[in-house]
């Protein structure tokens, strides 16, 4: 089988007696043509990139336009002081996702997931409850099977960048990825990942690409703890037993319908929306005149 | 059907899969067609890498492939100092192509012992990259598997002779290209191949008659491994 649907994936660990990451591993196991335990140790191996770059963060990294850095510290210094309004786990999912994604602007590790620029979204919710829950690695590499699958569909039926979907396709398929692994790491069904992932879709849909200067800085840093965020809400949605209406496979089709109705200055061409604006204009020109006297 | 690992990956340093692994992989892929790292390099910058590559350490990252480095390493951001250290001139200039994908660099490669190459790559989403043109030859092929580049010259039953040495070496063929320069004049193959072509297999591809040159690309471990 390929991993085209989501009701498919859900429809056969269902009628197998299996989980959803099993027919996941399953499918990369016949694709690649490697064995269960080696598609497994590349999983362990992926989690492992994750942790790295999160404990690799520092606050006084920039980026060479000036716009990105410190604001991971900024929240971890205030979360320790436990006056946060959203609490402890959502607290730190907060503070990881700043954290990873001023370091992939800063040119350091991360796991692309889909995508470098969506990179924090789905370590934000997942380092912090690993240590909230004490989570095995293979407990989090099967999360990280549910997540791939989660993302394959989506890659299939829709898009997973923003040149061809907008910020939806990324932000919204990395939030929507988090959202099932948590469910699937709490104990929900497969129906409830199905839920949790079209809920997460939803949610972000419309969401439109526009870096300021093309750059993968502003705002996307941000855009990944909103992806974050709403990845928790969605699987604790899931988790009671609150359904999307609309079933997860038409969700991801009109997301990649809307992907393909965008106009093209909301897809990453930093022609649009906050790109657009003075002062995203202004960074352009500023960084125009850098590049200028370097070629 | 996507890889699962080229969704959950690559690991990479940021900060963009396109304009920054993409990058790496295009200069990855010209050093091995290449045969070794060059000594000069003349890299051409067409539309968004143009546009935002300073910002994306595009590059950086394209002489960082060149270096023979791969996507995850952290010296990518001091490429510039290690290419001077090894000996790697380079020069960066901007160019407007027709029709080529936003996300596209010409790379003109120079070796010590005066091989050239030319290869115009573009990187099209997820750090997945697409060869365009080698030597102003269309080609079309992406890396994601192990790739066989032949030039040889035109004659009938030469492909049938590389295809049978491929096949008695237990090696698939998954896709394949022949183009032309012109009748009985120069022929460029691109195998793409599902296992990796050994070195012996390869001596043996290099010794039939009219081969004139074999270059290989061994797809990365984390490149949907």
């Amino acid at each position: 089988m390929a991993l085209d649907s989501m009701v498919e994936i859900i429809d056969r660990a269902e009628q197998e007696g299996l989980a959803f990451w099993q027919v996941v591993q399953a499918v990369d196991v016949e694709e690649r043509q490697v064995t269960a335990e080696a598609s497994m140790e590349k999983m362990r191996a992926t989690w492992r990139a994750m942790l790295e770059s999160d404990a690799t963060y520092r606050g006084d990294r920039r980026t060479p336009s000036g716009l990105v850095g410190g604001d991971g510290k900024r929240m971890r210094l205030y979360t320790a002081e436990n006056h946060t309004l959203s609490g402890g786990y959502m607290s730190e999912v907060i503070t990881t996702a700043l954290c990873m994604g001023e370091s992939n602007a800063c040119m350091r590790k991360i796991v692309a997931a889909p995508t470098a620029g969506a990179c924090g979204v789905l370590p934000a919710v997942l380092i912090p409850l690993s240590w909230q829950d004490d989570l095995k690695e293979d407990d989090i590499a099967r999360a990280l099977y549910v997540a791939a699958g989660i993302g394959a569909v989506i890659g299939f039926r829709a898009c997973i960048s923003g040149a061809s979907g907008g910020c939806q396709a990324e932000i919204g398929t990395a939030s929507a990825m988090a959202a099932g692994a948590l469910v699937h790491l709490r104990g929900g069904s497969c129906r409830q990942v199905g839920h949790a992932v079209a809920m997460a879709l939803k949610n972000l849909m419309g969401l439109v690409c526009d870096p300021v200067a093309g750059l993968v800085e502003v705002p996307c840093v941000k855009r990944n703890v909103i992806g974050a965020v709403n990845a928790v809400s969605c699987a604790d949605m899931a988790l009671a037993g609150i359904e999307s209406r609309v079933p997860v496979d038409q969700v991801i089709d009109a997301m990649g319908s809307v992907g393909q109705h965008m106009p093209v200055e909301f897809r990453e061409t930093a022609l649009g929306g906050l790109a657009a604006t003075p002062f995203g204009q202004e960074v352009k020109e500023r960084l125009q005149n850098c590049r200028a006297s370097k070629m | 059907m996507l890889d699962i690992f080229d969704i959950l990956g690559p690991v990479m340093v940021g900060p963009s899969s396109s304009h920054t692994a993409g990058a790496v992989r295009i200069g990855s892929m010209a050093r091995t067609l290449l045969g070794q790292t060059p000594k000069k390099a003349r890299i051409s910058l067409h539309g968004s890498f143009a546009e935002t590559g300073l910002g994306h350490g595009t590059d950086r990252a394209l002489i960082a492939g060149l270096l023979g480095m791969r996507p995850d390493d952290l010296r990518i951001p001091r490429s510039f100092t290690i290419a001077r250290e090894e000996g790697l001139e380079f020069e960066f200039q901007e160019v407007q192509l027709k029709e080529a994908h936003p996300n596209t660099a010409v790379l003109e490669l120079e070796s010590a012992d005066g091989g050239r190459l030319k290869l115009q790559a573009s990187s099209v989403g997820g750090g997945r990259i697409h060869a365009d043109s080698l030597d102003d030859i269309a080609v079309d092929f992406t890396g994601a598997f192990n790739t066989l580049i032949i030039h040889s010259l035109d004659i009938s039953g030469e492909l049938a002779e590389v295809t049978r040495t491929l096949s008695g070496g237990g090696v698939n063929i998954a896709n394949m290209s022949l183009c032309r320069s012109r009748r009985g004049g120069q022929v460029l193959m691109v195998i793409e191949t599902d296992e990796k072509v050994p070195l012996l297999l390869r001596e043996q591809l290099r010794r039939i008659p009219h081969v004139e040159t074999l270059s290989y690309y061994e797809k990365e471990d984390a490149y949907g491994a």
